[in-house]
């Protein structure tokens, strides 16, 4: 099999002050960039990782240990400070669902608009549109602004046009919350269902048990760094056991 | 497994690539579909929810032109009368056909600038070739600028317009000049704004400044008569002065006895350095955009 993604030892350094005025900085500069501007702490440190096409991956850890740094790398949102990122085929985020909605759109331009955002082509969009509505369950609803959507309807319609965008990398992160628990289920089992098609997923979430259900492989990360690296059901007692 | 599609354009099945390096502006025309829907999507959120809705795209220009007319146009006595021969003959139409493209340019690099810090949302989750933000944004003003063009012509055909092909070409070319001008300023000054809201304050400043900077309330032999000859070389360096100065000699001068004269060497000097001014801010925009582009997701 060949390689999904490749990632080697990258790190990344994240201001912690961000607040700084054009003042403070040219005294700065003028001042011969004496002393730090803004202090740093490294969000990743020294990550490599591989995953081959076809891997279901989840990457585990607490509040802040990067994981969600790490799935920007992979989906080029943010550039590594050292290191590279490579990956192979069209990677597309499933990271937070509605990122590209529009509130004052109708159901039907926001699939335009957010199909579009997450890489699909027009005549994608136009053969997938009929099933995107059948999966958000939206029907006749299509038509209307998407404010006047219950929140549940909204995350229905972002969460079927991002499974339909059929990328070759699918990087997911804290979204299988969504709506009710049957559409919860739906979710899942597609998720699943694009596992078994030979989808490469990466997955990012504190729903331990989901997560056991539907990758096989546990990162687990811990102050950016990644501490283990095995089946899932061993990262996740790994976890647990913390 | 189905067939997978791969980027917009781009080659189905693709090496291991570094995902987030994009090829700039080039990007942007190989997503000429999203950019399409960001335009469709500005255009329909503008007026969403107001009575007049379009309309206030003819409303507010109308009405700005007005208050110039009378204030500058009479009061301040540009316009020409028995009692004023020195004044522009139409000066109505002199004075809108500059306030149209004044108009264009400022909304065009207003939103541009604010284009990338308005779009964070996305930029912070999902990679796109950012510079589809502040082209979008062009594109938006340039749409809005057609009503206003509507007007311009309605007003000088009542005036007994009859503009040569010559004359036309070269507003296309000056209305590019003021498009490009716009576009790499906005791509510097977007980028900018990401690392520090200043610029959003500069671009306002620049923007009051370029109404009066370029002969669009008076005539650029004011320039001369006051200042002389190299003050006027140096007023031409500005493309917009060039970019004004190519409506009023396709849309104001056809409207009159012909009389009055281009700026020395217009067509065969200024009118090309000024596209290439042009030009080069794009580049320069565009260069300037993609080292700080690195670092917006984090900076926003």
């Amino acid at each position: 099999m060949a390689l999904a993604i490749e990632i080697a030892g990258i790190q990344k350094r994240f201001a912690l002050r961000h607040t700084r005025s054009l003042k403070e900085t040219v005294l700065w500069l003028l001042k011969g960039r004496k002393g730090d501007l803004s202090k740093t702490f490294a969000a990743l440190n020294d990550v490599s990782l591989t995953v081959e096409e076809g891997e279901t991956v989840a990457l585990l850890g607490f509040n802040g240990s990067g994981k969600s740094t790490l799935l920007k790398h992979i989906s080029g949102v943010m550039l590594p400070d050292t290191g590279t990122v490579r990956t192979r085929g069209r990677v597309a985020g499933l990271i937070e669902v509605g990122a590209g909605f529009h509130p004052d759109l109708s159901g039907r331009d926001n699939v335009f608009l957010n199909g579009a955002i997450l890489g699909m082509s027009e005549k994608d969009i136009h053969r997938q549109f009929d099933s995107i509505v059948d999966f958000a369950e939206i029907g006749e609803f299509i038509d209307t602004e998407v404010r006047f959507y219950s929140s549940g309807m909204y995350l229905r319609l972002a969460f079927s046009v991002a499974v339909h965008t059929d990328p070759n990398v699918f990087l997911i992160d804290e979204i299988l919350a969504v709506g009710d628990e049957p559409f919860q289920r739906k979710c899942i089992s597609k998720i699943k269902e694009l596992a078994e098609a030979g989808k490469t997923l990466v997955v990012v979430s504190h729903d331990l048990d989901l997560i056991g259900q539907i990758c096989r492989r546990g990162v687990v990360l811990e102050k950016g760094r990644i501490v283990h690296d095995a089946p899932v059901a061993e990262a996740i007692a790994h976890i647990r056991g913390q | 497994m189905t067939a997978v599609s791969g980027e917009p354009g781009g080659p189905a099945q693709a090496e291991l690539r570094v995902p987030g390096r994009g090829a700039g502006l080039r990007d942007v025309a190989r997503h000429r579909f999203l950019l399409k829907l960001l335009v469709d999507k500005e255009i329909k959120v503008r007026y969403r929810g107001s009575v007049l809705g379009l309309l206030w795209s003819y409303v507010k220009p109308g009405v700005q032109f007005i208050v110039f007319y009378i204030a500058l146009g009479i009061f301040l006595g540009l316009e020409q009368s028995d009692r004023n021969p020195d004044g522009l003959p139409n000066y109505a139409i002199y004075l809108f056909s500059g306030i149209v493209l004044i108009n264009f340019f400022s909304e065009a690099l207003g939103n541009a600038s604010r284009s990338i810090v308005g779009n964070s949302g996305l930029i912070k989750k999902i990679y796109l070739p950012r510079e589809l933000f502040p082209v979008s944004a062009i594109w938006v003003s340039g749409i809005h600028f057609l009503p206003q063009i509507v007007i311009l012509v309605v007003a000088c055909l009542l005036t007994g317009w009859s503009p040569s092909v010559l004359q036309l070409a070269v507003a296309i070319v000056g209305f590019l000049i003021a498009a490009f001008l716009a576009t790499g300023l906005g791509l510097i000054f977007g980028a900018i704004n990401v690392y520090y809201r200043d610029a959003e304050n500069v671009v306002d400043m620049l923007l009051m400044v370029a109404t009066w900077a370029s002969p669009v309330l008076y005539s650029w032999e004011m320039v001369r008569r006051q200042l002389g000859d190299t003050a006027l070389s140096v007023y031409m360096l500005n493309p917009l002065t060039v970019s004004v100065e190519t409506f009023h000699y396709a849309f104001w001068l056809p409207t009159t006895d012909q009389q009055f004269q281009l700026p020395p060497g217009f067509l065969p000097v200024w009118l090309p350095v000024a596209l290439a001014v042009a030009l080069f801010t794009v580049i320069l925009g565009q260069h300037l955009f993609r080292r700080l582009e690195g670092r917006f997701a984090q900076e926003l």
